[in-house]
């Protein structure tokens, strides 16, 4: 079934047009890569699922997005409500300045949930799926920004985890951490695909490889092929989808 | 932009010829071997395929590193990939026409039952095929895999002449029995070495097309 539905989606930093006619189908409970050169718009394309954009001043959009079937561009669409569909990962991992136990409960708190047992419940289940909990459940007072930088990241999945989203978009996710943390984060993706549909964008194009079911290769804007992973990677369609992936770009 | 890794997919590109210049000299010397009946020809080919085994090694640990280092993708990744199970079947077409000059070396002090006709013909249509075959990696020639491909057919209907003409003579000369069992497996030899050619034209298809080939 369809998750998202990408429809002449265009988009515009003033007069820059930074998103072209795109058209994408993702599907549920997959793994969805985007991979591109600097500036091909695919965080852009991220940002514009969870209405990110929307604080970007002179940005402008036609078309639309379609999440179960719903305009989230359509008129009276909660914003917040999509924010907490919809959980966001970014680069670097980024922690509020507070503890384990709070950085996770600060979502659900914000959504009125006040019951010290309920939140211990959403705290344990969140820091579980996110593979991290045997690593600080003896320490959650313990200032979040006491622990390694892939103990954080894991830590900000736990956290988007919390509000109990359906999709899950990551920004270049491992791109600061070490490989073993990286080994880690990959892993979970692939275990959180069971119950979460998942939008990556990423540098690393084996990440893509091993990882994603899908592929989408943008540039200057345009999504030049989208298709299945396996495919893209042996048997990519368009040249220039084959120059990127294989560095022969440029 | 990445020159490196060009170079050395062109070194693996050579590496391939050179061994495809090997086995291909090793079929012609030992048809000649059988012709000829000589048995220091045929020696040094059986001494020869060390060669051969080697290089399918050396080739091998090229593949297997541009793997590990390069982590080829796409076209890159189907070369590397088609080159490794080429490989394979030209050490195997090596070991054959190995196989083929100890027959030599048996038959050296006997006379033929007949004079060696098709034998030779087989000879030339597989020392074509495989030669094709590694040209059309080469030169990255779909078409020319193809050819490969179709001609083998033409392998096949010689080995199906000798097998009915040594059967024929069998019936008449139980005195040679040896002999004719011999010469039936220098064709059976040659009929496999053609089938390798046609795996070696598949997967030069499979390389440049990213499909394999239907027939």
């Amino acid at each position: 079934m369809d998750k998202i539905f990408i429809k002449n989606f265009n988009l515009y930093y003033d007069n820059f047009h930074a998103l072209k006619n795109i058209n994408m189908n993702i599907k549920e409970k997959e793994i969805t890569a985007l991979i591109g050169p600097s500036g091909c718009g695919k965080s852009t394309l991220l940002k514009s699922l969870n209405r990110m954009n929307d604080l970007v001043e002179g940005c402008r959009i036609e078309g639309d997005i379609f999440i179960d079937d719903k305009s989230i561009y359509g008129n009276g669409y909660d914003v917040t409500l999509l924010r907490k569909r919809i959980g966001m990962v970014f680069q670097k991992p980024n922690p509020f300045p507070m503890s384990i136990y709070d950085n996770i409960a600060y979502g659900p708190r914000i959504h009125g949930i006040k019951n010290k047992q309920k939140l211990d419940q959403i705290v344990e289940r969140s820091l579980r799926a996110a593979a991290i909990w045997d690593e600080v459940k003896d320490d959650l007072k313990k200032s979040a920004l006491r622990i390694s930088g892939g103990q954080q990241q894991r830590l900000c999945i736990a956290r988007a985890l919390a509000v109990e989203p359906d999709v899950l978009l990551m920004d270049e996710p491992t791109s600061a951490l070490d490989p073993i943390s990286t080994a880690k984060i990959e892993e979970l993706v692939q275990e959180l695909k069971k119950d979460y549909t998942i939008v990556m964008v990423t540098h690393n194009m084996q990440q893509a490889a091993r990882i994603s079911d899908k592929t989408g290769f943008m540039l200057n804007g345009e999504l030049i092929e989208f298709g299945k992973t396996v495919d893209m990677f042996t048997v990519p369609k368009d040249k220039r989808t084959e120059d990127y992936i294989t560095g022969r770009f440029g | 932009m990445r020159n490196r890794f060009d170079r050395e997919l062109d070194l693996l590109n050579e590496q391939l010829i050179e061994m495809g210049n090997l086995i291909e000299s090793a079929i012609k010397t030992a048809v000649t071997a059988l012709e000829e009946q000589d048995v220091e020809l045929a020696k040094r080919i059986v001494e020869k395929d060390k060669e051969v085994d080697n290089m399918e090694r050396d080739i091998e640990r090229r593949c297997l590193k541009l793997i590990l280092q390069q982590q080829p993708v796409a076209r890159d990744l189907r070369l590397i990939s088609s080159a490794l199970k080429m490989i394979t079947d030209m050490e195997r077409i090596g070991d054959q026409a190995s196989d083929i000059s100890e027959i030599a070396i048996r038959l050296a002090n006997v006379k033929y039952v007949k004079e060696l006709v098709h034998i030779p013909q087989m000879a030339q249509a597989t020392i074509k095929i495989v030669k094709d075959s590694i040209d059309s990696f080469v030169r990255k020639d779909t078409e020319l895999a193809k050819e490969v491909i179709f001609y083998d057919d033409k392998v096949d209907e010689l080995f199906d002449i000798i097998k009915d003409e040594l059967v024929d003579i069998i019936r008449e000369d139980i005195e040679h029995k040896e002999q004719i069992v011999d010469l039936l497996m220098v064709a059976k030899y040659f009929e496999r070495i053609g089938d390798h050619a046609v795996n070696i034209a598949e997967w030069v298809y499979f390389a440049i097309e990213g499909e394999h080939f239907r027939y």
